[in-house]
């Protein structure tokens, strides 16, 4: 293999302190992915422990702690950072034709940064963990002997720091490193919706970091700004938090949606339809994300008037989603669509990501919420949108830029891993619409014996979905020591990454690629002898 | 150390992604105004906060923030306005290429820094010693609200605190609160009845005066606390000025950096961008006390 960013230099310091976009998107990658390991292991005793009505593997303090800690590393740890951390850090630059992010130490600086955050916040776990939940509410938050609050708050202000630089260096990466020729809307979709995170992680994220930093002293020192008990507002913690907390939501679904926008139009080798609608739509999520967290708190004490505007910017918020799924499946229409494991993980996307966000509108809609809030409804609901969205956006994405990355294609035949993802997700949390619309309560560690048989199949559901992921796992692995070597293009993709080799070299271009239409497939047909798809010849280089 | 993400360009300053010095100037400017509107959204959760707490209690400010000192305040926002000034020169002098003058304006922008937490920490001495402070500091003497000392701190009503006091800091706050009250009640002619006017759990005003504590050895505290819940302005005082101070140390470690770099030489006309970029986070840091400083010091109607 000649010369690329792996092999460019050896030894331990040579990632350690290397400040290559690809070299820091590998270690996030790693990162995030046993964030989301040791994670789902939780997730998986806590299923396990539903598989009966009573208290079988934990007991009710071990559950809390489960629960709380799934729900923060989930978050804090894996969704957030995963798919700019990893998938961007890699192909963001690449995809501008640049070198290298603006700021290369700045995103080796965010990477250490995520590691102190994340040792620090499972370090909590030495000082009794956390049991109120990944929102920390207060005053329960406050209460005596939960110290473990401290450390977690704590991990979580530093991982926001961790959050900013990132979304800083990708804002003035987009704004100052593309190449002559790409105007703005000439830029590939997936770099709209990372822009619309790096927003978003921008302006949202220093709120959270300012109100750990009052829960910090409010448990440290009572200040009385959010403990009832001195004079303090437990609901404004609330506002404070979901300011920030519902615009990560979007922080976490954006780049999903990016990547989306870049497979079906791939996959259907058909010129992606609707370019600037769909462009527009990313930052228009972007903003309406900003308008609509109080709908987090419609039981907790709001004006009707209040309520029924965030209700009402809630509902706005499925048009632009909407013109996403109408778009892409537009796209598809008449495409020539290729069922390859990225487009198989594209299209359970769309599945799921419908599903979850129609629940959404059940929840937005106030005379329903009131019975549907706090029940396994709203547990089904985020988990269609942060798993069957995100995390299944994420993975289409790993398999398709999988071969860039490690330079190895993986066994095609083995993609059927995503059927069992599919079936596994489907059973585990369809499940849970149907608990929560019978009144299941979410976060209780025991349930009354009627719920049983639902809650079987969710658990069973659960560790199916578990073995469709580590054979996921297990093949992506074997790839990078069996896969034949992969070809410069792969898939037939028309974006910059493709025209470098795979992997890439260090300096990812040797000489500025020209820009042209990103979603245009009209130059391109398969070799054979490759595997892979070049310029027809004739066509311009 | 690190891989060879060497520069190519012969410019040991310019990075190897960049064609010009020029894009990267620019680039860490905009860099550096991204992050300063991420300093502006962190403070704008504490100006929130004041808002709506203010909005609660509108007396509660408006009486609270007569014990500041407005004189201290006013030279804080002077010392603060003047290091600005001298760091806007420093900034020139960096790119005039003038070395000298560069560090000469940086070490008086640091005293600047200094004298700012100098006086800020005779401000905050002042109120750890009149017990003016947040509610939940067992010193604090205007906690009332619910409010027990120390132990648990869930739902305690008044009744229940006065039927079982706490231990430990009780004697201490009794103290503080037997001055304040003595104190107050007689220099300013109010007369305030024991147990009913500062928002204290009734019957431990009453204690009696300690000795050593006679009337006068505070003079500040003629204004003191007249009325409930001051605890809750002057917990939303200590997070907004320390977080602030906060950044004004953070400034002073980047000041103290580039004064470093530029005695090192490490600044030409050409390439000054570090002393450019501090100067603009010192700005920022200087607007926000620019803010801070009529929100809480000179709310009240008269003085």
């Amino acid at each position: 293999m000649k010369d690329n960013y792996l092999t460019h230099s050896r030894g331990f310091l040579s990632w350690a302190l290397t400040l290559d976009h690809k070299r820091i998107g590998l270690m996030y990658l790693v990162a995030v992915l046993s964030s989301f390991l040791v994670a789902g292991v939780m997730a998986l005793m806590i299923r396990a422990e539903h598989l009966a009505p009573g208290a079988e593997l934990v007991d009710a303090d071990t559950y809390n702690r489960l629960m709380t800690l799934h729900g923060a590393i989930m978050v804090f740890l894996f969704i957030i950072p995963s798919i700019p951390g990893a998938l961007g850090n890699f192909v963001l630059p690449i995809m501008l034709g640049a070198k290298d992010v603006a700021f290369p130490r700045l995103n080796l600086a965010s990477f250490y940064l995520w590691i102190i955050g994340a040792l620090i916040a499972v370090g909590s776990i030495a000082a009794g963990g956390v049991d109120g939940g990944w929102t920390f509410y207060t005053p329960y938050s406050l209460q005596d002997g939960r110290v473990g609050v401290i450390g977690m708050t704590m991990g979580v202000f530093i991982l926001g720091f961790s959050s900013i630089f990132t979304g800083l260096n990708f804002v003035v990466t987009i704004h100052r490193l593309r190449p002559p020729g790409m105007t703005w809307f000439r830029m590939p979709l997936f770099l709209w919706g990372i822009y619309a995170t790096a927003l978003l992680q921008i302006l949202a994220t220093p709120v959270i970091g300012i109100t750990m930093l009052l829960l910090i002293a409010e448990r440290v020192l009572g200040i009385g700004i959010f403990d009832p008990a001195l004079g303090g507002d437990p609901v404004l913690f609330q506002h404070f938090f979901w300011f920030y907390s519902h615009p990560a939501v979007y922080i976490m679904i954006l780049p999903g949606l990016a990547i989306i926008s870049e497979l079906i139009a791939t996959f259907s080798h058909k010129h992606i339809f609707g370019y600037s609608f769909i462009a527009f739509s990313s930052v228009a999520i972007a903003v309406f994300s900003f308008l609509v967290w109080g709908h987090h708190m419609f039981t907790s004490g709001m004006s009707p008037l209040a309520a029924m505007i965030f209700s009402a910017l809630t509902y706005s918020v499925s048009i632009p989603t909407a013109v996403k799924i109408f778009n892409w499946l537009a796209t598809m229409y008449k495409g020539s669509i290729s069922f390859q494991t990225p487009m198989l993980y594209a299209l359970a996307f769309i599945f799921l990501f419908t599903i979850g966000g129609l629940t959404g509108i059940f929840l937005g809609s106030l005379s329903t919420d009131v019975h549907l809030h706090d029940t396994y409804f709203v547990v089904a609901h985020f988990h269609y949108v942060m798993m069957g969205g995100t995390v299944i956006a994420m993975l289409g994405g790993l398999h398709y830029w999988w071969p860039k990355m490690t330079g190895r294609m993986y066994s095609e035949f083995w993609g059927i891993g995503c059927l069992l993802v599919f079936v596994g997700f489907n059973l585990t949390f369809f499940s849970q619409f149907l608990l929560g619309s019978l009144g299941m309560p979410r976060r209780y560690h025991t349930y009354a014996a009627e719920y049983q048989p639902i809650h079987m199949t969710s658990s069973i559901g659960s560790f199916i979905l578990a073995a469709g992921l580590f054979v996921t796992l297990f093949y992506l692995v074997h790839s990078l020591f069996k896969g034949k070597l992969a070809p410069a293009n792969p898939w037939g993709g028309a974006t910059l990454e493709w025209h470098c080799s795979s992997p890439p070299p260090h300096d990812n271009f040797s000489v500025a690629p020209t820009v042209g239409d990103p979603y245009d497939y009209s130059d391109l047909s398969y070799d054979p002898q490759t595997g892979g798809w070049i310029s027809k010849p004739g066509a311009h280089a | 150390m690190s891989d060879d993400h060497g520069h190519g360009h012969g410019d040991p300053n310019l990075a190897h992604h960049w064609d010009t010095m020029d894009q990267q100037v620019h680039a860490g400017k905009f860099g550096m105004w991204l992050f300063l509107s991420t300093e502006v959204l962190l403070f704008a959760g504490l100006f929130c906060a004041y808002c709506v707490y203010r909005g609660l209690h509108p007396e509660v400010f408006a009486e609270a923030s007569k014990v500041l000192d407005w004189k201290l305040g006013a030279l804080n926002t002077v010392i603060l306005l003047i290091s600005s000034f001298t760091m806007a020169m420093g900034v020139r002098a960096a790119q005039l290429g003038n070395r000298s003058q560069t560090s000469l304006m940086l070490v008086l922008t640091l005293c600047g820094a200094a004298g700012f937490m100098i006086v800020k920490g005779v401000e905050y001495t002042a109120k750890f010693e009149h017990g003016t402070i947040w509610a939940g500091h067992p010193g604090s003497v205007t906690g009332g609200y619910n409010y027990v000392p120390q132990t648990d701190r869930e739902f305690a009503f008044p009744e229940d605190a006065a039927a079982a006091p706490a231990e430990g800091q009780e004697a201490h706050s009794d103290s503080k609160v037997a001055a304040l009250l003595t104190a107050s009640a007689e220099p300013s002619g109010i007369a305030v009845p024991a147990g009913a006017g500062v928002g204290l759990v009734p019957n431990r005003a009453a204690a009696p005066p300690p000795e050593g504590l006679a009337h006068g050895d505070h003079p500040r505290v003629t204004t003191a606390p007249k009325i409930q819940n001051m605890h809750i302005f002057f917990g939303i005082y200590f997070v907004m000025t320390g977080t602030h101070g906060l950044h004004v140390i953070i400034g002073g470690i980047a000041i103290v950096w580039v004064l470093i770099r530029n005695m090192r030489g490490d600044f030409t006309p050409k390439y000054n961008l570090p002393v450019d970029l501090v100067g603009l986070y010192w700005h920022l840091v200087d607007l926000i006390w620019i803010f801070l400083f009529p929100l809480l010091y000179l709310i009240h109607a008269e003085h």
